[in-house]
């Protein structure tokens, strides 16, 4: 055989090999057979095959754990308590636990294999949370850089409250080889049963938000994961503060039309500031402000940042933040009933706001909020 | 079949250690060893890693050499099939170990895929290569290797220890350059073995 082939084919010969034992020793060493999950001290059990990580294994049995990153350990969401002795805490679960967590067992269960019999526990409401298979039913952009899209469920009806997210699962497209799951808040109200509507803004690079803005066509199967999430409306009479910047709109434009169709907690007042730099960041604004002429609780101030001369902006001007504390200070009366605040939008936004928030006197626990990380 | 070196296997295994350490003699894998050694178990549990991975594939890369590269003649290619059989030995040590001692695993945790990329593997093969080890010289020899590897960045790990809490070091060579000086120390200082037994 000629020198030139001999080199190459022994070279690739030995790869093969390797690559076939590596195989072989997969299959073998991977194998731990059928094994037991125990839910809630026996409240649910599941019959699995063991060696792939518990949010997978969870997840094929029907059982969503909230996961922003869809598994792969950087976003620290899919937190669940781990009876059974797994061994100490992974270097890559340690920063997302507090000292509390270890103590009690608490889990990344995207890191967590499956080998043997596990005793866990979940918090109820996620045996409600399922996989919807949907079809984008129309996609509006509502400024230069928001999407509105609504998605019809094939089947089914979802129920969920007003200001709680879903998980857009994005498939593999371009140059992305992975399904990668992101975290939207739902922007419908809960009554439309058979639709969810997300508010998606462009982030430049974003895996998720490209694949929306320049990839997802009217019609396209898309599956979503949900509902999750604590952010909602409490039951008190105190007046809500909501304060939002952005693609923070969504959970707010859910929990207003619900609360107006559904008039539930009619004590509250309920005050809305939502910011923008110019007025192509704005939106809504005609809806907001026709809905806040018929339902006199409801109090709209939109502001602009750096409005521009030619806009003729008819409205509050300056940071949503100093906006806020003079509407606090001045504009909104104080009553026995008291103050709750809200808030979705950056983390940067939320941390000013809380800070506006509590200048005037709303305490802490009385501060509601979605950051977007 | 193999003009192996006359030379008996205790005192190869010394010498691998002490007088031609792959690390202060040669100089190979610093760049894991400067920045693992910081941290004292960290560097037990990479230490481990090494010493195994290098035990092993030096003896299978024993048999690649002389069963498939030099019977069929492709010595120039050797480099090549060494580091592919490097990565496959590595990454089936992973499997078996994640399987049968989750505690090592966990022990070991980033480290051993790391090793894959870690010169003093390929070093100690091709020393083995051109020494014309035999079998059980070339397994002595890189497990021997390994173990000199593993008690230097003990060494090390153990002085910068003493060095991190040492105020007097001036701001400008704290950290990887006092390192560097160390290492540099150390090596003289395991020069003075040499009079005890040499392999070539």
């Amino acid at each position: 055989m000629s020198p030139i082939l001999v080199g190459p084919l022994a070279v690739g010969a030995i790869s093969t090999v390797l690559a076939l034992i590596i195989a072989v020793l997969d299959k073998v060493l991977n194998n731990y057979g059928e094994v037991e999950i125990s839910i809630n001290g026996g409240e649910k059990k599941l019959k699995v095959k063991g060696g792939s990580p518990l949010l997978g294994t969870l997840a094929a049995e029907g059982i969503f754990v909230p996961s922003a990153c869809g598994g792969r350990g950087t976003c620290g969401a899919c937190k669940c308590k781990v009876l059974t002795d797994v061994g100490p805490h992974l270097p890559t679960e340690l920063p997302y636990m507090s000292p509390a967590d270890i103590k009690e067992n608490i889990r990344l269960s995207c890191q967590v294999k499956v080998r043997k019999n596990l005793e866990i526990e979940l918090p109820r409401e996620l045996f409600s949370i399922k996989k919807y298979r949907t079809r984008v039913e129309k996609i509006r952009s509502v400024t230069h850089d928001i999407k509105e899209v609504l998605f019809a469920l094939e089947s089914g009806e979802i129920e969920f409250q007003a200001g709680q997210y879903v998980q857009l699962v994005v498939p593999p497209y371009g140059e992305i080889k992975e399904s990668v799951q992101r975290a939207y808040s739902m922007s419908s109200v809960p009554s439309g049963r058979r639709h969810v509507e997300l508010l998606i803004r462009l982030v430049p690079g974003g895996i998720a938000t490209t694949w929306v803005h320049k990839y997802l066509k009217e019609g396209d199967a898309v599956e979503l994961v949900g509902p999750f999430g604590e952010f909602h409306v409490h039951d008190t009479p105190a007046a809500m503060i909501c304060v939002a910047g952005g693609s923070g709109m969504a959970p707010f434009k859910s929990m207003f039309y619900h609360l107006y169709e559904s008039n539930a907690f009619p004590e509250k007042e309920i005050w809305y500031f939502f910011g923008a730099r110019t007025g192509k960041d704005m939106f809504y604004v005609d809806e907001l402000r026709a809905l806040q002429e018929k339902w006199p609780r409801f109090h709209f101030v939109p502001a602009l940042s750096e409005p521009a001369a030619e806009e003729h902006w008819q409205g509050e001007t300056g940071l949503i933040t100093d906006v806020l504390d003079r509407y606090l200070q001045h504009s909104i009366p104080r009553s026995e009933k008291g103050w709750e605040g809200y808030l979705c939008g950056s983390p940067g936004m939320i941390n000013a706001c809380i800070a506006v928030m509590r200048k005037n006197g709303i305490t802490e626990d009385k501060i509601y909020y979605d950051k977007f990380a | 079949m193999i003009d192996a070196p006359n030379v008996g296997l205790f005192s190869l295994f010394l010498a691998s250690i002490l007088t031609s350490n792959v690390l202060l003699a040669n100089f190979l894998g610093t760049c894991s060893f400067i920045s693992i050694s910081k941290d004292f178990k960290s560097s037990m549990g990479l230490g481990v890693a090494v010493t195994m991975v290098i035990g092993i594939t030096a003896a299978i890369c024993w048999m690649v050499l002389y069963f498939i590269i030099k019977p069929l003649g492709i010595e120039y290619l050797s480099f090549i099939i060494f580091i592919i059989v490097i990565a496959g030995v590595v990454q089936m040590l992973e499997m078996i170990i994640d399987r049968f001692s989750p505690a090592l695993y966990m022990a070991l945790g980033i480290f051993l895929p790391l090793i894959t990329v870690n010169c003093a593997v390929l070093g100690v093969i091709l020393f083995m290569q051109i020494r014309k080890y035999n079998f059980p010289q070339a397994v002595v020899f890189g497990f021997g290797s390994g173990a000199g590897w593993w008690l230097a960045i003990m060494l090390l790990a153990s002085i910068r220890r003493k060095l991190d809490t040492n105020n007097a070091i001036p701001a400008g060579l704290k950290g990887t350059g006092i390192t560097l000086i160390t290492i540099g120390f150390m090596a003289m200082a395991f020069v003075g073995f040499s009079g005890m037994i040499s392999v070539q």
